[in-house]
């Protein structure tokens, strides 16, 4: 039993001091992010990723612009998402993310230094061109980046910059069709008549060349010309069907399937998030002093102990938000906030009980075992109810496309896990090893206990 | 002992005096602005503009500047310092928005830096509202639901749920009363947030609620011989110095949150302060005293009890 205590006291503080470690703002070496955080690439691994409200930026909401009863499928949805985060690429946003939910299309831009430029971006119709590769001796392919005589990509994957031999505008229908030998999906087009002049030309003497077909600067399809093609031509590759319908739809719609409509902007600007960042930390270190002080104040030596374990309690919440990872928000830092007076509560609750079975003539071991056990129904069925409000929050919040609700339901549940984790569990762990060695020295000194 | 249960009947007199009051508030509210609070634009659809300006800019020259732009409906008022406004109107789209701040830095001289800018289309402001209905509505009988589950092995355990949620309601409604007086005084209108701070006071009013309950729960069991207002009274005692502890301690932080944490989240904390208060007030003074009322039939509880009390008699002359 004792020397049980004692193996889980170890592990405890290497769990812990790496958890501190991960919440550190330092820039971890990359075979530890590789360890703890696996599912998590590129620069931002393993760092505190802060909401829009913190860090500046835009979310916007875009909708089907149809007419009244008719919805868009969830294949068109999907598609437009598609396109959107290619372009949302383009504007080289880091953290940038875009998601569909509930018929619409939510974009969240952290950052982006113009928000009307991007939004305008946003909601452009999409360029598609045909652009010569020549032999494409850079061996260009599907999702590369090019610069084109009509304009140049940010971030191509080539300084060079293709010819463009004609526009979507040209494009007169597209569809799919299969072989009927080997069953193989293909693309079929027709050209207006201005079209096949020019596609006519260029392909008849460009016969065995790369031609790529690119959507926004980027390559959607790099076939080889085969015969000229005049009014009508085929693009033929190692496309599945719905890859091919895919092509073709973006091919014939220009861009997005089905024309969108801007239905709910939120832009906070830098300055504004720099102060709530501020203002938070601020608010939460006094908070948090005030209430190590008050425990201590009110419970002595388990009140220290439970400041420790309000310490660790912060530091894993924190290296819980960088593994994730927690986008954290304004009100998810009220969340974090209200959930270290949870944490206290289950220590009030352990204490109280514990006081009330030492003035009730227990002896100090076991009014402390008796303390948690009994405390323990309290603790876990308002933190059960606790959590199923987060749980409803978090639905809720999912469905209003209202990050700031789920930021906070987010925080609230993960902090109300580890709560018990750090109160409870910590919290015994580190009393049952003070009881083990210090016994003696107690003896009769119940004020250390606040009795 | 000291019997805090004797007294309950000024218990549920005080809630009266503030409830009461605070309902006509909200039904004061709704015959002047058609509304219990005043709706932010996350339900009414509109837009929220706050910009600030390396000098003073007059309001109202700003709501010149919107008519002449051919918008009318535009309110406009200072935040913090003179320099920084926030503007309210209809809905402006991504288009207009664009020349809209080309005119302004034209009309005075500079382009303001953009705090905040936020539009919301009709249709989302409906969706919202719609599901914050249903949000508060299943976040009550989830928990309803958890309580008569939790105390499924007490003797009616509907009654120790129904309390509960009686003391929930309670507290949303003097929370809901504070928001609905402060829209009248301050302006202040109801967003995400505000919801998201009553669905914490639903669950945090619970969590008190559930410890003191939890409490006669134990003391039921260990001591039969007592009588229910006994129990009850001696479980609130024990538990009323951790109530007083825990809610000290939240108020720490919530207080170092509304002096030093920032606008943006001022009214959010400022009513779950409210709420948290009548929380801790009402898991003593409201569920527990309903809890013993209901368990000795008192007044409209006496209904509750009329089929048993017919039983006892004919069982008496059988």
């Amino acid at each position: 039993m004792q020397s049980r205590n004692n193996l889980i006291l170890f592990i405890l503080i290497i769990l812990v001091a790496v958890a501190t470690y991960i919440a550190l703002p330092i820039d971890h070496p990359d075979w530890f992010k590789k360890l703890v955080a696996p599912h998590q690439k590129g620069p931002q691994a393993l760092t505190l990723r802060l909401g829009l409200d913190l860090q500046g930026g835009t979310q916007i909401q875009l909708e089907p612009d149809l007419p009244a009863g008719q919805k868009a499928t969830d294949e068109q949805l999907e598609l437009a998402r598609a396109i959107i985060e290619r372009r949302v690429n383009g504007l080289g946003v880091s953290e940038s993310l875009v998601q569909t939910g509930k018929d619409r299309i939510i974009v969240a831009l952290p950052g982006v230094d113009d928000p009307d430029a991007a939004i305008e971006t946003l909601r452009g119709t999409g360029q598609l061109e045909f652009v010569d590769l020549g032999k494409n001796p850079e061996g260009l392919g599907a999702g590369d980046k090019i610069n084109t005589t009509n304009g140049p990509a940010e971030g191509a994957t080539s300084d060079k910059t293709y010819p463009t031999i004609m526009t979507g505008d040209k494009l007169k229908n597209v569809d799919v069709r299969r072989d009927p030998n080997t069953q193989k999906p293909y693309i079929a087009f027709e050209l207006t008549k201005e079209g096949s002049e020019i596609f006519g030309k260029y392909s008849g003497e460009n016969i065995g060349n790369y031609l790529a077909i690119v959507m926004d600067k980027t390559i959607l399809s790099a076939p080889v010309i085969r015969a000229k093609i005049t009014d009508a031509g085929i693009i033929e590759g190692d496309f599945t069907l719905e890859e091919a319908q895919n092509l073709a739809i973006q091919m014939k719609y220009g861009a997005l399937p089905v024309p969108l409509n801007v239905v709910d902007v939120r832009t906070v600007g830098p300055s504004l998030g720099e102060d709530s960042v501020k203002r938070s930390l601020l608010a939460g270190t006094i908070g948090v002093i005030v209430v190590l002080i008050f425990m201590f104040a009110f419970y002595h030596l388990p009140g220290f102990l439970a400041d420790l374990a309000l310490l660790s309690f912060v530091s894993f919440n924190i290296a819980l938000y960088k593994i994730i990872p927690v986008v954290l928000t304004l009100p998810g830092i009220a969340g974090l906030l209200l959930t270290t007076g949870t944490a206290v509560d289950a220590n009030i609750l352990i204490f109280e009980r514990m006081r009330e079975e030492l003035r009730a003539g227990r002896s100090l071991p076991s009014a402390i075992e008796a303390g948690f056990s009994r405390a323990w129904t309290s603790i876990l069925d308002s933190n059960l109810s606790t959590i199923l409000t987060g749980i409803i929050l978090l639905y809720f919040g999912s469905n209003f496309g209202a990050s700031v609700v789920q930021g906070f339901a987010i925080t609230l549940i993960i902090g109300v896990l580890v709560s018990m984790f750090t109160a409870v569990f910590a919290t015994r762990t580190f009393m049952r090893f003070i009881i083990q060695y210090f016994a003696e020295s107690l003896k009769g000194k119940l004020s250390w206990f606040s009795v | 002992m000291y019997d805090i249960i004797k007294h309950r009947r000024w218990y549920y007199i005080f809630s009266t005096l503030i409830i009461v009051p605070g309902i006509l508030i909200m039904l004061y509210s709704i015959l002047t602005i058609g509304t219990p609070f005043r709706l932010s634009i996350d339900f009414t659809g509109g837009t929220m503009w706050e910009l600030r300006f390396s000098q003073p800019i007059a309001p109202g020259d700003m709501v010149e500047f919107f008519h002449s732009q051919g918008i009318s409906d535009a309110n406009v008022h200072t935040i913090g310092d003179e320099n920084t406004l926030v503007i309210r109107t209809k809905q402006i789209g991504p288009d207009e928005k664009v020349n809209l701040m080309a005119a302004m830095e034209k009309q005075f001289g500079e382009k303001p830096e953009e705090l905040q800018f936020r539009a919301v289309g009709p249709t989302v402001g409906k969706e919202v509202t719609r599901t914050a209905f249903i949000a508060v509505i299943m976040a009550s009988l989830v928990i309803l639901g958890f309580i008569i589950w939790a105390f499924r092995q007490v003797d009616h355990p509907v009654r120790y749920g129904v309390s509960a949620i009686v003391a929930m309601i309670h507290d949303v409604l003097v929370a809901s009363a504070f928001f609905s007086l402060m829209g009248f005084i301050a302006g202040w209108e109801v967003d995400a947030l505000f919801l998201t701070a009553l669905l914490t006071v639903i669950g945090f009013s619970v969590q008190d609620t559930i410890v003191v309950f939890d409490r006669i729960r134990e003391n039921s069991r260990r001591r039969k011989g007592e009588s229910f207002e006994v129990i009850a009274n001696r479980s609130l005692l024990e538990t009323v110095q951790r109530s007083v502890a825990t809610q000290i301690n939240a108020m720490f932080v919530m207080i170092a949150l509304l002096l030093f944490g920032g606008v943006t989240i001022r009214q959010f904390i400022a009513t779950m302060f409210i709420g948290m208060i009548s929380g801790t007030y009402s898991s003593i003074f409201i569920a527990t005293p309903l809890l013993v009322s209901w368990n000795n039939g008192e007044g409209l509880f006496g209904w509750f009890h009329r089929g048993k009390k017919k039983q006892t008699k004919k069982t008496a002359t059988a």
